[in-house]
């Protein structure tokens, strides 16, 4: 069997303050195997956020180790971090995170650049990722000009560009409605079933974790429950 | 890759345009002082150096005369002490290239209905190699017109303009002192002397000629002064030592006489007229240099606002994969096209700022490429020096801080 995804051992964060020091994450374990879809929830403060910022190698723990696709993170310098972030990870933001100056061609192409693409072939992959998500029309459109769920799809197209082994969502309908939200939901469903692509998504909202295969619940920085989404919470919101 | 940062860069810096406009403004300021300063200061340097030039080089000039009779101190040049053979003396010393004796006198000269006074120089044909003095037209008159004390002239360009006017004066015959004398050559034209004369208002004859047809002189063979041309300009201490000893030795002085012809070093004058108009050069590019430094540091603050502005975007970069590196020429790249494009205006600005304050203000000036590659290479050092702090800064921010950042 092919290497985890990720897997997280005896992980700790903590945030050192000039009031003392605040423990987030305590002896965190998790594996997640290829082709999994992970709902993470957990109320303000149970540290799935920071869990998350992990995952994604923007922030780091401080003991404990996290190996992601056989690779200890722990071992590597800056370059090494920016090239996982650039080529393993795709990232989703709740606040969409497009460059408000940049075309959308240029915000999907952003990450192969500094994967080194060359120009021709990035903006040929980027329009047919807009293509995929429906955006065919608003290819040379600036992120303002297109509604919120809009730059979402936008964002997922960024974060695939570079053909990532592990999609990670930090609250990605978050500031969506209801109807936009379970679209976009629909949107990370089909990439997990269609194309077995790893998604780890945080959310508040059960009916978006009933979306997922696995559900992982903190709660004050430690796992609370691990497990299989119920059957009757599966399937796709209303 | 470079390409799209390039771009990149160029839409940062359009997504802000007055204010890249006026943090450019202090580089185009910065730049164009220093260029339009140099121009004005190399211009002066040029000026007198060309002035010193036209003089000849490594000069002496020996002046008969400054010796003290009966307790009366003659000036120099009164009486005539030297002769045609101390300057024949003279040009026997090992570091001396050539000697010119000089018995110079004015008179009117005539051509057809033209008169005009000026400043005759009797001297010899050496003449003119010791003051670098080309001929226009014509030929100089010869040692046989010398030994002969034959009645040839050659004419400066002004005297030459007042008798001849658009006629060429070669061959042609002046009269001096109701004399009439045939003009063999035109002089070049060299312009002032430091001291304003006009240089080519004057005929110069043959020594012998003006001693024994033109002026006279008071005993046989004596001349007012003679210029000597020393080898290089590493001997003039020595020449100058030798002349002396030399001429105390032909003219018989006692130890404790004094010396009855005065030495003096033409080019320690140049010299120094030189040194202060570079030390005035240096000057003016120091003082405009610091318009460039404040310019510099106007790219840098600047910048800084714009990394802290831009902190999560940088975040977003760093999230889906931009290395520290990247982020780093980002920012660098920033700060040295402002830096270039400030300069190249600059440079512009400064060039026809000093012409225009070449045709305001009379003077000359010299835009030299080198002090324009000075301005370009200053102008760059300034962007990576004053732009590398806020890149550094940008480029070592943690992803999660950047992406935080509000």
């Amino acid at each position: 069997m092919a290497n985890p995804v990720v897997r997280i051992e005896h992980l700790h964060k903590s945030y050192e303050t000039e009031a003392g020091t605040f423990p987030v994450l305590h002896d965190v374990n998790l594996v997640i195997e290829p082709g999994e879809f992970v709902a993470i929830m957990g109320p303000s403060g149970s540290g799935k956020s920071t869990f998350m910022n992990i995952l994604g190698c923007l922030d780091q723990p401080t003991s404990g180790r996290y190996f992601l696709d056989g690779a200890d993170t722990g071992n590597l310098d800056s370059d090494r971090l920016a090239r996982l972030r650039n080529v393993t990870i795709g990232f989703v933001f709740q606040g969409f995170n497009l460059l408000p100056r940049a075309r959308l061609t240029d915000n999907v192409a952003l990450p192969l650049v500094y994967a080194g693409m060359p120009r021709n072939e990035r903006n040929a992959r980027a329009i047919s990722l807009l293509e995929r998500i429906g955006l065919a029309g608003h290819v040379q459109s600036f992120p303002n000009q297109i509604s919120g769920g809009q730059q979402q799809r936008v964002a997922i197209a960024r974060a695939l560009s570079t053909r990532p082994r592990l999609l990670l969502a930090d609250e990605p309908t978050g500031n969506l409605d209801t109807h936009t939200g379970a679209e976009i939901m629909n949107l990370f469903t089909q990439l997990n079933r269609e194309e077995g692509l790893t998604v780890v998504l945080v959310t508040h909202d059960e009916d978006v974790a009933a979306c997922a295969s696995r559900l992982v619940r903190f709660r004050d920085g430690v796992v609370e429950h691990d497990g299989a989404v119920a059957a009757s919470e599966s399937g796709v919101p209303a | 890759m470079i390409l799209s940062m390039l771009a990149e860069a160029w839409s940062a810096m359009g997504a802000n345009r007055l204010r890249t406009f006026l943090t450019m403004l202090g580089m185009v300021i910065g730049v164009a002082a220093v260029v339009a300063m140099l121009a004005v200061g190399q211009g002066a340097q040029k000026l007198v150096n060309q002035t010193i030039a036209s003089m000849g080089s490594n000069l002496f000039i020996v002046l008969s005369g400054g010796s003290a009779s009966g307790g009366l101190r003659m000036g120099s040049g009164s009486t005539p002490t030297l002769t045609l053979l101390d300057a024949d003396a003279v040009a026997e010393l090992p570091g001396v290239g050539a000697v010119a004796p000089v018995q110079p006198g004015n008179s009117e000269v005539i051509y057809g209905a033209s008169t005009w006074t000026t400043q005759v120089y009797g001297t010899s044909p050496n003449y003119l190699q010791v003051r670098e003095w080309p001929l226009a037209a014509g030929e100089a008159f010869t040692d046989y017109d010398m030994r002969s004390a034959n009645r040839v002239a050659l004419l400066g360009g002004t005297v030459a303009d007042y008798l001849f006017g658009e006629e060429d004066p070669v061959g042609k015959t002046i009269r001096i002192r109701n004399s009439p004398y045939l003009v063999v050559g035109a002089l070049a034209r060299k312009g002032q002397s430091l001291d304003g004369r006009d240089q080519d208002d004057t005929i110069l004859v043959p020594v012998t000629t003006a001693q024994r047809k033109l002026f006279g002189s008071q005993f046989v063979g004596s001349v007012r002064f003679m210029m000597v041309q020393a080898r290089s300009g590493d001997v003039m201490d020595q020449v100058e030592r030798d002349i002396t000893e030399l001429l105390r030795a032909r003219h018989r002085l006692n130890v404790d006489a004094e010396n009855d012809f005065t030495v003096r070093n033409l080019t320690a004058v140049a010299n120094a007229a030189a040194s202060t108009t570079k030390v005035m050069s240096l000057m003016l590019g120091a003082i405009a240099s610091v318009s460039l430094l404040v310019g510099g540091i106007g790219i840098m603050n600047i910048m800084l606002v714009s990394v802290t502005e831009r902190t999560r975007e940088i975040g977003i970069r760093m999230a889906i994969g931009a290395r520290r590196r990247d982020i780093l020429l980002q920012f660098l790249l920033e700060a040295i096209i402002i830096s270039v494009i400030g300069c190249c205006v600059g440079v512009a600005l400064g060039v026809g700022g000093a012409f225009f304050a070449e045709r305001l203000a009379q003077t000359t000036v010299a835009v030299t490429s080198g002090s324009i590659i000075l301005a370009f290479a200053v102008a760059a050092a300034v962007g990576i020096f004053f732009g590398l702090y806020p890149a550094r800064k940008a480029a070592y921010l943690k992803p999660i801080d950047a992406l935080r950042y509000q």
